[in-house]
C-alpha cells in the first residue's frame, strides 16, 4: 500500500523534474550556458498562469497557454537581454565568460522573483488544475491531477525526443552541441540554432512551471531551491546529457519521496544532496557525461 | 609591491580609511551600525576575489565559509559560555578545517562542478543548522548572550579596522609572488604546473586564507548581531549578495570587493523607502555593471588611469 503510494508519487514528482532539467541541460550542451534564471522562468509561468485563470478568469487551458507563452518570452529576454551581450562582449575575456553568464543569470532571476513579489505578493499560489477529482489506483487514492502531470511530462519528453532525433533543425541542434564550429562550416547560422534552442527551453520551462503550480503550487521563495534542483540534477546525469537528466531527475525524485514518506518530511533533501556529494567525489563527470 | 606605496590608489585608500575613521565624531549611530555590518561584509568579499579572481576557483557558497565560523564562534559562547575572543578565534581555526574540506572537491573538479559542490556544501549547512536546532537554534536563530561592546562608535572602529587590516593582508599576498602563482595556476594549471610551481600547495594556501578570513569575519558578526541565524550567515542569497559585490567592485582587485561590498548595503539602504523594490532596483544596477562595465568600479577606475 505504501510502496504503491510512494511508486506513484515518486513517478509524479520525477517526471515533474525530468522535464524542468532536460531544457536546463539542453542549453548547456548546445551553447555551454548554465541559465541559473530557471527557477525564476518556471515561476513566471506558473504565476502567468494562476493571475491568467484566477485574475482575469480565462479558464484554465487559456491560463496554462498563457503561461507557457510567458515563460518562453522570459526565455528569450534572457538569451537576448542578458546571455548574447556577454557572449558578444569584446572587453570579457573567453575563459571567463562562463562566470559571467552565471551572474548575469543570476542577477536576472533575482529580478524577475522580485517583480513577482511586488506585483503578485510573496504568496503561495497554487494554479487551478486542467484535471480535477480523484482517481484509485492499486488502493492509493490518487488526484487525476497528479497522473496528468506525469502524462504531460512523458509525452512532452517523447516529442522533444523526436524533435532532436527525427527533424533537420532537431538534427541541427544535435550538431551543435557536438561541434559548433563544424556546423558553422557547414554553413547553418549558430545564432539561429541558439534561439531554437531558447525557444525549446522557454517551452520546456513554461510547461514544467505550470504543471508544477498546479501540482504542489509555487511562489517567489521557490525560485532558488527550483534552480538548484535543476543544477543538480543536471550535474548528476551528467552536464549537457539529456539521457542523464532523466536518470537524475528519477533517481533524486525517488529518493526525496522515500525519505519524505519513510524517515521524516523535514530531510527531504539531504539524501539527494550527500548522493551528489558522493557522486561527485568518485565520478565527477556526472553519472553519464562525457569529458 | 614597492611601486605600490608611491601609486595613486594607496593614497586615494589611506585617505579613505582615515576619514572613514572620523566618521564616528559626526554621524549617527544609525549610520555607524549600517557601515559596520558593510565593513564585515567587505571582508567576506575580498576573501571570496582571492579564491575567484586569483585561484580561479568559483566558489558559490561563501556562506559555507561564513557561516561554520559564525556558527561555532556563537555555539561556543551560547552553549558552554567561553570568552567570546576565544570563541572567535575558534570560530576562525574552524572554518578553516571548513576551507579545507571544500578544497578537497576543488582539486578534483573544476568550474561548474566545484561551483556545484560548494553550492552542496552550503545547503548541507543550512540542513544540519535546520535538523540540530537543540545545538544550533535552528530557523529562529542562535541567541548569543556576551557582545564584544554595546558602543556604536567601538564597535564601528573594530570593524573598520579588522577591514583595513585584512585588506592589506589579502591585498599584500595577492600582489606577492605566491599571488601571480596563484593566478597563473588559476588560468592554466597545467602550464603553471609544467614551471615547476606546486600548484596543489598554492591553491590549498588559498582555501586556507580565504576561509580563514571569512570565517573571523562571520565570527565577530555575530558577536556584533548577538544573534546568529541562517537568513544572515548561512543562506545561499547571503552568498549571491558577497559574489554580486566582488563582481561589481571589480574581480582580481580585492579592494575592489570592499568597495562593492559597502556599496550594495548602502544602496539597499538608500532604497529602502521603495520597498520591495530595493532588491530589483539593486540586482538590476548590478547586471548593468556586468553587462557595460565588466569590470566593475575599481577595474574601470584602473583602466583609465592606466590609459591616460
Amino acid at each position: 500500500m505504501r510502496a504503491f503510494q510512494i511508486l506513484i508519487d515518486g513517478f509524479a514528482i520525477s517526471a515533474l523534474y525530468a522535464l524542468g532539467a532536460t531544457g536546463f541541460t539542453l542549453i548547456f550542451g548546445v551553447s555551454g550556458v548554465l541559465n541559473l534564471s530557471h527557477g525564476a522562468i518556471m515561476v513566471a509561468a506558473a504565476v502567468a498562469a494562476w493571475a491568467a485563470a484566477s485574475i482575469l478568469g480565462v479558464g484554465t487551458y487559456a491560463g496554462a497557454l498563457i503561461g507557457v507563452g510567458v515563460a518562453l518570452l522570459t526565455a528569450f529576454a534572457t538569451y537576448f537581454a542578458v546571455v548574447k551581450p556577454i557572449q558578444d562582449s569584446r572587453r570579457i575575456p573567453n575563459e571567463e565568460k562562463e562566470i559571467f553568464v552565471l551572474t548575469g543569470t543570476l542577477l536576472w532571476g533575482i529580478m524577475i522573483q522580485e517583480l513577482i513579489a511586488y506585483f503578485f505578493t510573496n504568496n503561495a499560489k497554487t494554479v487551478l488544475p486542467i484535471v480535477e477529482g480523484v482517481v484509485d489506483i492499486l488502493g492509493v487514492r490518487t488526484p487525476s491531477n497528479e497522473i496528468f502531470t506525469a502524462i504531460v511530462c512523458c509525452l512532452v519528453i517523447a516529442l522533444l525526443w523526436l524533435l532532436v532525433n527525427r527533424t533537420r533543425t532537431g538534427k541541427a541542434v544535435l550538431a551543435a552541441s557536438m561541434n559548433p564550429r563544424g556546423v558553422t562550416l557547414l554553413g547553418l547560422e549558430l545564432t539561429n540554432i541558439y534561439i531554437v534552442v531558447w525557444a525549446i527551453y522557454g517551452i520546456l520551462a513554461g510547461i514544467a512551471g505550470v504543471l508544477l503550480g498546479m501540482f504542489l503550487g509555487v511562489s517567489s521563495y521557490s525560485v532558488g531551491p527550483l534552480t538548484a534542483s535543476a543544477f543538480s540534477i543536471v550535474v548528476l546525469g551528467g552536464l549537457g546529457s539529456v539521457s542523464g537528466s532523466l536518470i537524475a531527475a528519477f533517481v533524486v525524485g525517488y529518493l526525496e519521496t522515500l525519505t519524505a514518506y519513510l524517515v521524516s518530511p523535514a530531510y527531504r533533501t539531504i539524501p539527494a544532496l550527500l548522493l551528489l556529494v558522493f557522486v561527485m567525489y568518485i565520478r565527477p563527470q556526472g553519472l553519464l557525461g562525457r569529458r | 609591491m614597492a611601486g605600490f606605496f608611491t601609486s595613486r590608489l594607496f593614497f586615494v585608500s589611506l585617505a579613505l580609511v582615515i576619514i572613514a575613521a572620523t566618521l564616528p565624531l559626526y554621524v549617527s549611530g544609525y549610520v555607524l551600525g549600517l557601515l559596520t555590518v558593510a565593513f564585515y561584509f567587505g571582508v567576506f568579499a575580498m576573501a571570496w576575489d582571492l579564491l575567484f579572481g586569483f585561484a580561479g576557483e568559483v566558489n558559490f557558497g561563501p556562506t559555507f565559509l561564513i557561516g561554520v565560523g559564525a556558527y561555532t564562534a556563537g555555539i561556543l559562547n551560547a552553549q558552554f559560555g567561553w570568552s567570546v575572543y576565544l570563541c572567535i578565534v575558534l570560530g576562525a581555526l574552524a572554518s578553516v578545517i571548513a576551507g579545507l574540506v571544500l578544497a578537497l572537491p576543488a582539486l578534483r573538479v573544476r568550474g561548474p562542478y566545484f561551483g556545484l559542490t560548494t553550492l552542496v556544501a552550503v545547503l548541507m549547512l543550512q540542513n544540519f543548522v535546520v535538523v540540530f536546532a537543540d545545538l544550533t537554534g535552528g530557523e529562529i536563530g542562535l541567541t548569543i548572550p556576551d557582545v564584544i561592546t554595546i558602543n556604536a562608535g567601538a564597535n564601528y572602529w573594530i570593524a573598520l579596522g579588522f577591514m583595513t587590516i585584512s585588506a592589506a593582508i589579502l591585498y599584500g599576498l595577492s600582489q606577492s609572488p605566491v599571488g601571480l602563482v596563484l593566478q597563473a595556476s588559476g588560468q592554466d594549471p597545467v602550464q603553471a604546473g609544467a614551471l615547476g610551481f606546486n600548484i596543489v600547495k598554492h591553491k590549498l594556501a588559498a582555501f586556507i586564507v580565504s576561509a580563514f578570513f571569512s570565517g573571523l569575519s562571520g565570527a565577530l558578526l555575530v558577536f556584533y548581531f548577538g544573534t546568529a541565524s541562517v537568513g544572515t550567515v548561512v543562506d545561499v542569497a547571503v552568498g549571491v549578495n558577497v559574489i554580486v559585490s566582488a563582481v561589481l567592485g571589480g574581480r582580481r582587485t580585492v579592494l575592489g570587493a570592499a568597495l562593492g561590498a559597502i556599496f550594495l548595503i548602502v544602496a539597499g539602504e538608500f532604497l529602502r523607502p521603495t520597498g520591495e523594490l530595493a532588491t530589483f532596483i539593486v540586482s538590476a544596477v548590478a547586471l548593468l555593471v556586468v553587462l557595460f562595465f565588466p569590470g566593475g568600479f575599481l577595474g574601470a577606475a584602473l583602466s583609465r588611469e592606466a590609459r591616460s
